[in-house]
């Protein structure tokens, strides 16, 4: 130490020392220079760059979902409700690890491997920024343990959203129908902007039919969100259009007696009313719950309802169609008197059997023990103690030709026109349908069978209701609509086909024979009057399942029950000034007087009731109460 | 001696400043007190309005500046004199890291003293420089080759003990800040070419041998951030994102959305200058470092004028180490170098850094209230 400071010179180390440091300092300014250069390009030169992606960070358009429109009876009760449901999501972007995130959401709570699947089919179709959905309808737990977990949860988001509900249950199943998740079908013939966001879709029934209606229009917002895609603050707003509340001419009172009176059976039921044509109530028995539809069915209990032989999911009403047996005697004796081929007078003697010219092999009377109905059975009586032989001989005298170009005026053979998709036509035979689909010319045979319901023919009950409404009505061309009003706003109900044409005497004729059906001794349906203080008109039927040889006796219980008979019966009242017509169907019910008719019996018995004590709930969409059933957007 | 110096002192400053009595530079002392209380401002902001952090940052503060007035009052022998022992502690504390080191984030840097954790590393950034200097403060100037020597060999042991942790960044700013010292020593050109030379050809074995994948990972990401959006390239992103919407006159304190909405990471450390650079915009940054080089011109002054030639190295040292952390970590949250764990000096949220700093501002201004030699005398 002492040896080198001695010799050293302070003077010239100084002196080296500051031209260094001068030489350090130069160099420090010629950095900062370069460095501040670097912020001046950032901050000045590159400026708007950089705003953009900055607002592209934190600015997100997102579409603001409309509620859906809700469904309403002709009262006002709900029939197909929003509620908030809960939904985890998962979004992309906001995370380098999708797996690893869901691997640390599974450990929290129960990720099905369904949920999983669905979602992975999701992620690979979705952007990359929009939240894709990973379980619906979170428990409160679950969004709990969520809420809880959430900082260390980047990526995943519960979102809460309306979610269809339908409070009655299976009640109104084939009316209303159900919705479900969008799938791949679906996807390729909507507008998917319309649907951004949105998962569910009207799958079936009036949520299928009136889709567009119920949509309604999507709003947007525009939202600040932080690096973890939670929203800050809302920037700008578009507001969604709600979608259409919808009012039904369906009455939930009546569709709940139907539904109790057929509910152990399979069987169909549809109510209308005569003026309008409203369904007032359409039942198809045994029916299912669409909840777990709209949250998504599992696969066990989806299978269960689609393998029941008993076909739950299928609309009977709709799309079940069954030979109309004797319920069409009243119009095809209708046809023989206003085309005048045969008068009110025409009465012809049974005797249990029917022979054809030419044929050896005789008909049968059904409906009455060996010996048949006797001498002087007119068209009345053979539509009160449902003669058959009457018709076989009316049949071939009308002929196929007329039978079926009249009958096609009240809706038999073609479709109704009712606003639900699927509806079947059933089958009004002709010479050419023949020829076309048998390869067979027409025999009278043919025709004989099909003047009392049988053979070839086919009608839904929906049909019969149409045909029972027009006979009840007098010939007006109403038509079948569930739909009332659209946001309390009816709807008009487009009349284009001209009314029937016949004359009075004979609409007079077949409504009293219809009425003696229920109210005379004799009438078939006789069991059913019992205490009933309207006049009520009707006409029983029994459709055979499986053909019986002609020299056998039909015998229930040599077969198997789901063999048996179908029972019909369809019917109107008041009958002076007919209001409601129903028509039904009990399948293997054996007898329509029966099973049958006790069901509409009940189901006018309740029309009448709330007709005479005047509706129970105010039907008016004015009523504030009713309003305030609505659950407001998010 | 003792009534000589105090008679040379009233010489030469005239008045006996109170300030100067207790051995305090005010001009420095302003210079860092602004840049303190700029720097909590900041902190405040880039912890989304909380004061926890700003609240722990002032506490090191007081305690850093109480360090720095301790460390002032002791004369720059006194350093001179116990570098050695300071840079045998560093030496050793690392070669205990090494043995009984605590592992965080794949790295050991760490070492638990029980009551807290202690990173050696950051002793060296000070006892390096002072070592070297009290080294060749004694020997002739420019030093020898056998002087070049030693110094280096000094400065490497405790820069591969670090470079091995790893701790690059860390590392290269020890090595920096020694081999500044040789260079204010006047280091012969053929040194500094064969320096030059050496680091040249030393990168291809440093990218090979020592460098480990996250330290290329930051080079490459470097290069091309976009490469990886969510992962290394996503700071780089965020953060000349956050810088470049800043604009001249930036979004307002407070109110910069790429900090408060957490899309830039490591705001409140590393990464605030970027913080700065947002709410402040170019005017901030522009006036944050004239700032950071009035502090250095200070130093450098301190160290034009220091009285003996370790107060010299050292001061001039620690004045460009100090502008090399600026330097760095500017141009690294701005993307034209690679991420290293540079703190912003001052501003960022950190501990040790901090009371590291005033320490060594604490020995400037032991040199700077050196009694000064009468020129006339030589």
């Amino acid at each position: 130490m002492l040896q080198d400071s001695a010799i050293s010179d302070p003077h010239t180390e100084r002196k080296i020392f500051v031209v260094r440091l001068l030489v350090a300092a130069v160099l420090v300014l010629m950095l900062s220079s370069i460095m501040i250069y670097r912020y001046f390009d950032l901050q000045i030169v590159r400026h708007q760059d950089y705003i953009t992606n900055s607002n592209n960070n934190r600015i997100h358009i997102r579409p603001v979902l409309p509620p859906r429109g809700l469904i309403f009876d002709k009262n006002g009760i709900l029939l197909a409700d929003n509620r908030p449901t809960f939904t985890l999501n998962i979004i992309a972007d906001r995370t380098q690890k999708v797996d690893e995130l869901i691997t640390q959401l599974r450990s929290l709570i129960t990720i099905s491997e369904h949920d999983l699947s669905t979602f992975e089919k999701r992620f690979q179709r979705g952007k990359s920024f929009e939240p894709i959905a990973l379980k619906y309808n979170l428990t409160e737990k679950e969004r709990a343990i969520l809420a809880v977990n959430g900082h260390a949860l980047v990526g995943a988001e519960v979102s809460a959203q309306l979610t269809r509900f339908y409070p009655s249950g299976e009640l109104f199943a084939h009316v209303v129908g159900y919705m479900g998740r969008i799938n791949e079908r679906e996807r390729q013939t909507i507008d998917l902007d319309q649907y951004r966001g949105i998962d569910f879709i009207g799958k079936i029934g009036l949520e299928k039919f009136y889709e567009k209606n119920l949509l309604g229009g999507q709003g947007t917002e525009q939202v600040e969100t932080n690096a973890r895609g939670r929203v800050m603050r809302v920037l700008d707003r578009i507001d969604p259009v709600s979608g259409d509340d919808l009012t039904l001419y369906i009455d939930s009172h009546l569709q709940a007696v139907a539904h109790e009176a057929l509910k152990d059976t399979r069987g169909a039921l549809v109510a209308m009313d005569v003026k309008t044509g409203g369904i007032l109530s359409m039942i198809s028995t045994p029916a299912y719950d669409p909840n777990p539809f709209v949250s998504g069915i599992s696969q066990r209990d989806y299978d269960k309802l689609i393998n029941s032989l008993d076909q739950p999911l299928f609309n009977r009403a709709l799309r079940g169609q069954y030979p109309p047996g004797s319920t069409l005697k009243p119009l095809f004796g209708l046809i023989g008197l206003e085309n005048d081929i045969f008068d009110m007078d025409f009465a012809i003697n049974d005797p249990g059997y029917f022979y054809m010219e030419g044929i050896s092999r005789p008909w049968r009377d059904h409906n009455s023990d060996r010996g048949g109905h006797g001498v002087g059975v007119d068209l009345a009586k053979a539509i009160i103690e449902s003669c058959d032989v009457f018709f076989y001989t009316i049949g071939v005298k009308i002929g196929i030709d007329m039978l079926a170009n009249e009958s096609t005026k009240f809706s038999l053979g073609k479709r109704t026109g009712i606003d639900l998709y699927g509806e079947k036509q059933g089958i009004m035979p002709t010479r050419q349908w023949k020829s076309r689909y048998r390869n067979e010319g027409w025999f009278n045979g043919d025709t004989i069978n099909m003047s009392i319901g049988q053979g070839f023919m086919l009608t839904t009950p929906l049909q019969l209701a149409v045909m029972t409404a027009r006979i009840a009505s007098r010939g007006k061309m109403v038509k079948p609509r569930l739909l009332k009003a659209i946001n309390g706003v009816e709807v008009e109900n487009m009349q284009v086909e001209e009314d029937i044409q016949i004359d009075q005497r004979y609409w007079d004729y077949v409504h009293q024979s219809m009425v003696d059906v229920v109210h005379s001794n004799k009438g078939t349906a006789v069991g059913v009057s019992q205490g009933i203080n309207y006049k009520m008109a009707g006409k029983t039927g029994t459709a055979q399942v499986i053909s019986i040889n002609e020299e056998e006796e039909y015998d229930s219980s040599k077969i198997d029950k789901r063999k048996w008979d179908h029972a019909l019966f369809v019917a109107f009242a008041p009958a002076e000034d007919p209001q409601i017509a129903v028509a039904l169907i009990v399948e293997n019910g054996e007898h329509g007087s029966l099973t049958a008719a006790p069901i509409a019996r009940q189901v006018i018995d309740a029309y009448m009731e709330t007709k005479e004590s005047g509706s129970q709930y105010a039907g008016d969409r004015s009523n504030p109460a009713f309003r305030n059933t609505r659950i407001g957007a998010n | 001696m003792q009534q000589y110096d105090f008679v040379r002192r009233l010489d030469t400053l005239g008045i006996d400043k109170p300030a100067n009595r207790f051995h305090i530079d005010l001009g420095l002392l302003l210079t860092l007190l602004i840049l303190c209380v700029a720097g909590l401002f900041i902190l405040y902001s880039a912890s989304e309005k909380s004061l926890f952090y700003v609240k722990r940052q002032a506490v090191i503060m007081f305690v850093g500046f109480l360090g720095m007035l301790v460390a002032a009052q002791f004369p720059v022998r006194f350093w001179e004199r116990w570098a050695f022992l300071l840079y045998t502690i560093a030496v050793l504390s690392l070669m205990a890291v090494m043995l009984f080191g605590v592992e965080a984030k794949g790295a050991t840097r760490w070492l638990d003293l029980g009551i807290t954790r202690f990173q050696p590393s950051e002793i060296t950034k000070i006892a390096v420089p002072m070592m070297v200097s009290a080294y060749l403060g004694k020997r002739f100037i420019p030093p020898t080759f056998k002087h070049v020597f030693v110094a280096l060999v000094m400065v490497l042991v405790p820069v591969l003990a670090i470079v091995q942790q790893p701790d690059l960044g860390t590392a290269i700013l020890v090595f920096a800040s020694g081999f500044f010292v040789l260079f204010l020593a006047g280091l012969r050109k053929r040194y500094l070419i064969i320096t030059a030379l050496a680091a040249i050809a030393a990168v291809p074995a440093l990218w090979i041998y020592v460098m480990r994948d996250y330290q290329k990972q930051r080079v490459l990401t470097l290069l091309s951030p976009e490469d990886d959006k969510f992962g290394a390239g996503w700071n780089i992103i965020q953060s000349t994102t956050a810088i470049g919407s800043g604009g001249l006159k930036g979004k307002g304190w407070t109110q910069g959305t790429q900090s408060q909405l957490n899309f830039l990471p490591e705001s409140h450390t590393d990464f605030i200058i970027a913080v700065l650079a947002e709410e402040f915009g170019l005017l901030g940054v522009v006036v944050l470092s004239l700032l950071y080089l009035i502090l250095i011109g200070q130093c450098m002054m301190i160290a034009v004028n220091a009285q003996s030639q370790f107060g010299r190295l050292i001061a001039g040292s620690i004045s460009l180490t100090f502008f090399i952390y600026v330097f760095v970590n500017m141009c690294m949250v701005s993307g034209i170098l690679p991420v290293v764990g540079v703190p912003l000096p001052l501003i960022s949220y950190g501990g040790t850094a901090i009371v590291t700093l005033f320490f060594g501002f604490g020995i400037l201004m032991a040199i700077s209230s050196e009694p000064r030699q009468l020129r006339t005398q030589r």
